[in-house]
Parts: C-alpha cells; sequence; structure tokens
C-alpha cells in the first residue's frame, strides 16, 4: 500500500468512527437533559420559560460536542492537511 | 464539494480576493444598517407608529428582557453589543431561504470574528464595570491554583463558540447539499426548515452565552464573612 492509500483508508475510517462514537455520548445526554426539564416542566409549569431557556442553552453546549466531532470528520474527509501535504509533495517530484 | 463559503470566489486581483462571504456579509451589515436607519428615521413616541416601529421595538425590548433574564441588571449598557451579534447571526440564518445565498456564519472566519469580539467584549465590559484590579483578580478565584485554569477556560470557550456555530451552520448546509444528491424532491425543504430553526436557536444561543460571560466578568464578587465559631456550651 501507497502512503496515499494509508492515509486515505485511516482518515475514512477515522471520519466515521469519530461521528459514530461522538454521536453516542451527546445523544444520552440529551436524552437525559430533555427528560429531566420534561419532568419539571410537569412539575412546575409556572417556571416554563426559565426551564425552556436553560434547557435550550444547555442542549446547544451538549450538543456542540458531537459537532465537534462532526468538525473532525468533515476536515478529515473534505479539508485533509496530511492529504493536501502528500499531494503536493507528490505533484513536487 | 465545497465546505465553506471562502471558497467562492467573485472577484480576485493578486492576494486581495472577495469571496462570497465577504459579499454576504457586507450585503448583512449594509441590510441592517439601512433597514433601522429608514425605520429610525420616522419614530414617534405618540399612539400612532408605524407597523416597522412596532417590530423594531418589539425585538429590542425582547432582546432587553433576555438578557435581564441572563442576570444583567442594566442592559442598555450591553444592548447594543449582545442586539448585533443577535441581529447578525439571526438575519444570516434566515436568510438561507434567498435561493443562491451562502451563508456568511457557515464560514470559520465569520464565526471567529464573531467569537473575537466576545473574547475581548468580556473584559472590557467587566474592567468597565468592576474596575481593573478586582477584574484581574477575579481570574483567581475562588484560589490562586485556579489561575491557569480559568486563563485556559478564557480560550477554549471562545474556540467553542466559533466552533459551535460554524459547525452548526456548516452541517445544516451540508446536509442539504447531500440531500439533493439524493432526493431531491421534498426532503431537502423539511432539512431547510429544519436548519433555520437551528440557526435561530444557535444565533439565540450565541447570544446567551456571551451575555453570560459578560454577566460572570461583570459580577461583583464580595468577600465572605469570617466564619463564626459556635460556642459548644450554649447549644
Amino acid at each position: 500500500m501507497s502512503s496515499s492509500t494509508i492515509i486515505a483508508v485511516v482518515s475514512i475510517l477515522i471520519a466515521g468512527i469519530s461521528t459514530s462514537f461522538g454521536a453516542i455520548g451527546p445523544a444520552l445526554a440529551e436524552g437525559r437533559a430533555v427528560a429531566a426539564a420534561l419532568q419539571s416542566l410537569a412539575q412546575q409549569p409556572d417556571a416554563s420559560t426559565t426551564i425552556t431557556r436553560t434547557l435550550f442553552v444547555g442542549l446547544a453546549m451538549i450538543e456542540s460536542t458531537a459537532i465537534y466531532c462532526l468538525v473532525v470528520s468533515m476536515i478529515l474527509i473534505f479539508a485533509n492537511p496530511f492529504w493536501n501535504h502528500f499531494i503536493a509533495e507528490n505533484i513536487g517530484k | 464539494m465545497q465546505l465553506s463559503p471562502d471558497s467562492i470566489i467573485y472577484w480576485q486581483s493578486g492576494p486581495w480576493k472577495i469571496n462570497s462571504t465577504i459579499l454576504t456579509t457586507w450585503a448583512l451589515i449594509f441590510f441592517l444598517t439601512l433597514s433601522s436607519k429608514l425605520i429610525a428615521r420616522k419614530m414617534s413616541a405618540g399612539i400612532e407608529r408605524s407597523r416597522w416601529q412596532n417590530l423594531l421595538e418589539i425585538i429590542v425590548s425582547n432582546i432587553e428582557k433576555q438578557i435581564v433574564d441572563v442576570g444583567l441588571s442594566e442592559p442598555r449598557k450591553y444592548l447594543g453589543f449582545l442586539g448585533t451579534i443577535f441581529l447578525f447571526i439571526a438575519t444570516a440564518s434566515v436568510c438561507t431561504i434567498i435561493p443562491g445565498y451562502e451563508t456568511p456564519t457557515g464560514s470559520l472566519s465569520t464565526t471567529t470574528a464573531l467569537a473575537l469580539c466576545v473574547f475581548f467584549a468580556v473584559p472590557f465590559f467587566g474592567i468597565n464595570e468592576i474596575g481593573l484590579s478586582s477584574y484581574l483578580r477575579s481570574y483567581m478565584r475562588p484560589t490562586f491554583i485556579m489561575l491557569p485554569f480559568n486563563i485556559i477556560s478564557e480560550v477554549s470557550r471562545t474556540l467553542a463558540l466559533a466552533i459551535r456555530l460554524f459547525g452548526n451552520m456548516m452541517s445544516g448546509t451540508l446536509i442539504i447539499a447531500i440531500l439533493v444528491s439524493v432526493t431531491p424532491l421534498l426532503f431537502p425543504i423539511i432539512m431547510r426548515a429544519l436548519g433555520l430553526l437551528t440557526g435561530m436557536v444557535q444565533a439565540y444561543i450565541f447570544t446567551v452565552l456571551a451575555a453570560v460571560y459578560i454577566a460572570a466578568a461583570t459580577r461583583v464578587i464580595k468577600p465572605q464573612p469570617p466564619l463564626i465559631p459556635i460556642k459548644k456550651e450554649n447549644i
């Protein structure tokens, strides 16, 4: 296997793995957060505005970890610096 | 497939480029400034008022209310900064319904610029509010050991702000681009509607987080009262 093949294989594999594993944690966490928020909404409907606002901010914070994984895998697939470096080196030869 | 609107270049001369991000940002700035100028030109304090003035008042008073809810008791001081950020991001994501428009917040350079604004605004407002020495001392809370961690958190939350907005906007655009090639009939429209919702939520979150950071920097922390020893014989 040439180095470009190795880079391509590793990049694609890691992109898939990072997105899938990066989705597990935030999915569980968001489920728990929404469940807790629904419970407190049912108990205290008067505090709905505060609970909803805090929930949205919290969800965005949780979701951003998944987004980081997505950004990493997008960089690996579409803007891989190692791949670009290797291609540039090969053209230079 | 392009990852960001930075790669759509309209005009180039040497190292100077005008890409889609710059152009749409300029257009948005122009649009926001011009529309608020036009509405503010004939404002009235009486009962008779135009529809547009009502719209502007609803927006401004709601942003003010949200800032107060976050914990800044004087929203007028921060309205200029936080309101501008919110309106810019919200307009940038709502305008995605225009065909051929690429949202400038889908580019990492725009979101980094916005996050850097927050990064510099936090100490600015903090020093304005509680003075330089007590602002600097707030980095050493609760103890001196926390100083490096507080500085790291300052940098990392700026990074998180930039990446969060970029990731959300970019992923929305990317998902639609992929869906158009897979199921071009109806499904991209639904995802577009979802993207509008995500854009508004992200604009709100960016603003609220900036407000929370400013609120944390401007909070005056009172020195804790010394613990009173309880006399055992009285109990």
